[in-house]
């Protein structure tokens, strides 16, 4: 099928046969040359701008100063970072999005996917799509969005007040908890189908029968929930934790765009400040990279942990 | 409990779950027709202003130039991309030794970085290189992905050995194997790789927002997020330019879904 459509279009780019026979070792040598071409352009790209400037923002993370003439300071800045109140907070804000918006999501998520994964489920494919459907939303977008929808002449706070829930407008954005919680509720609605996709794409490799099998033999929904679906989804449960985690510590345009940080930075996130810090007023790119460095090792610790969790047999 | 009753409720829990999935969409299509007081006022029906919160839109902004730019820049990214981690990631697989196995590893520890990490050090390399305000500059940092060179590894080893023996016996060589056998045949991986980095790049808003420092290169979501500082927003005019964001990925988003959810579940396998 291959061999036919190859004939026409080989350019002579190819050796003669008796050539390759003879030198069998060149050719296995050849084929590992190439190996290493087909790698490096790829390989060279995430060497010299993830690579490299890590390590640069490694160095840069000891030092102090502004421009070309900065110096050598220890770990001074990692100790500024106890003192920084605000920076504190941002920590204290992404663990909180973290602990409430990652369970929450994850479990929505196997829920619904679950749910759409049984195979007489009517409408299956219109459920899917709309749940799937704010993924196809930018973060800037649905962060405006959500901004909107909760402002305090917002659709929400509209809807209250026709409800007689409310009297007056509740400016959900300017106080501290409610502004936190909107992010959470914004963040969720965005993520929730990105996540369902990737269960459903596990439980694909789960046969339906087990579930009929153990309906038969008399397993509710919740046993069968919790002893077949989430051991089986495992490997693909710690996948979606290890990411979530991931891009929750580094949580940037909702943070910009929904709330502003506010109020106060009640609501800011890590790299939130961070970009503050390196590029409005007078820039301390030594303090900045002891900061993200610090996230750097909050992901990479959580990510060690998740794994040791998600592999442990039981 | 019937298994009826407990069939209702999954109809039941999935119809709030898409409607409320659905409602935040539906309510800034219907915003964009109205007028801004409308929108506060919460009216939920097409409205007849859009021509004049198209005309207000772009009166504010010049709003089809950055469209063009993120257009450009995304489009750029998502061949480039393709091409580079994919053939990485073939590479990574089909001609593995233990050195590759090696670089492997430490490619995907890079994974764990954070941007923020990167955002200084890069900037600072990207102005002495006069790469500011460049295509160039925007693409670069987002061509090779640890995560499109796992997918496409992943892929690969679902490509038969016995075909690539073939190949080579039938004169073959390396780059047409790739070119000609395993590009066709991975085309719900490529699809699913497209979905996710055309929506990347389109998106991305930190890394132009560090880099693109003159109006004149600016990203569409760079020039919503600038509609919302002043102090009175006009919702019509604001929802119609987020739907003009929107637009863009969700058509790659509607034509490629199918293919998007068939390469995810071959990476998770």
């Amino acid at each position: 099928m291959y061999a036919a459509s190859f004939q026409n279009n080989s350019k002579g780019l190819n050796f003669p046969m008796e050539h390759t026979k003879n030198k069998r070792m060149s050719l296995q040598q050849k084929q590992r040359l190439t190996g290493w071409i087909f790698l490096l352009p790829g390989v060279l790209l995430i060497l010299t701008l993830s690579f490299y400037p890590a390590l640069r923002a490694l160095m840069t993370s000891f030092k102090t100063g502004v421009g070309v003439k900065m110096t050598w300071c220890g770990i001074d800045n990692y100790l500024r970072i106890f003192q920084d109140k605000v920076f504190l907070q941002s920590i204290k804000n992404c663990f909180f999005y973290l602990i409430i918006q990652v369970p929450v999501m994850l479990i929505l998520g196997l829920i619904l996917a679950s749910l759409l994964n049984n195979p007489k489920l009517r409408f299956k494919g219109l459920y899917r799509t709309a749940i799937f459907l704010p993924c196809a939303t930018s973060l800037v977008a649905y962060a405006i969005i959500f901004r909107s929808l909760f402002a305090t002449d917002g659709f929400i706070n509209s809807m209250l007040m026709n409800l007689g829930i409310l009297e007056n407008g509740y400016n959900f954005l300017s106080h501290s908890f409610s502004a936190k919680i909107v992010i959470i509720i914004a963040l969720i609605w965005r993520w929730t189908g990105y996540n369902m996709v990737f269960y459903l794409a596990g439980l694909q490799n789960i046969e339906y029968s087990i579930y009929e099998a153990a309906k038969i033999d008399g397993a509710n929904l919740i046993d069968i929930f919790f002893k077949i679906t989430v051991p089986l989804l495992k490997p693909t449960i710690l996948l979606t934790v290890i990411m979530s985690t991931n891009g929750t510590l580094q949580l940037f345009d909702e943070s910009v765009n929904l709330t502003n940080g506010g109020p106060a930075n009640a609501s800011i996130t890590m790299s939130h400040y961070i970009f503050n810090k390196a590029f409005q007023g007078v820039p301390n790119f030594g303090y900045t990279s002891a900061m993200s460095f610090v996230i750097l090792i909050m992901v990479a610790v959580l990510a060690l942990l998740q794994m040791k969790v998600g592999d442990k047999r039981d | 409990m019937t298994s009826k009753v407990t069939n209702a409720l999954a109809y039941v829990f999935l119809t709030i779950a898409a409607v409320l999935s659905v409602f935040p969409l539906v309510w800034m299509i219907i915003a964009s027709t109205n007028r801004s007081v409308d929108v506060i006022a919460g009216k939920l029906t097409f409205g007849g202003n859009l021509a004049v919160n198209y005309s207000n839109l772009i009166s504010a902004q010049d709003v089809w130039k950055f469209f063009m730019n993120s257009g450009k820049y995304a489009i750029l990214t998502t061949v480039l991309s393709l091409l580079v981690c994919s053939m990485a990631g073939y590479a990574f697989e089909i001609f593995h030794d233990k050195y590759k196995d090696m670089l492997f590893v430490l490619i995907l520890m890079t994974m764990m970085l954070p941007f923020v990490a990167l955002m200084v050090p890069l900037f600072q390399m990207f102005s002495s290189a006069k790469l500011l305000n460049t295509s160039l500059g925007f693409l670069l940092p987002s061509i090779s992905t640890p995560f499109l060179i796992m997918m496409f590894r992943q892929s690969a080893k679902s490509f038969p050995v016995d075909i690539i023996e073939a190949a080579r016996i039938d004169g073959l060589n390396e780059w047409q194997i790739f070119f000609r056998m395993f590009v066709p045949t991975m085309r719900s991986t490529y699809a699913a790789a497209t979905t996710i980095t055309f929506m990347n790049a389109w998106n991305n808003y930190l890394w132009p927002k560090v880099i693109m420092t003159k109006s004149n290169s600016q990203t569409m979501p760079m020039m919503i997020s600038s509609l919302t500082s002043g102090y009175h927003t006009d919702y019509g005019m604001l929802m119609l330019a987020v739907l003009i964001t929107t637009l863009p990925t969700a058509i790659v988003f509607f034509i490629l879904q199918k293919s998007f959810a068939e390469g995810i579940t071959g990476a998770v396998k």
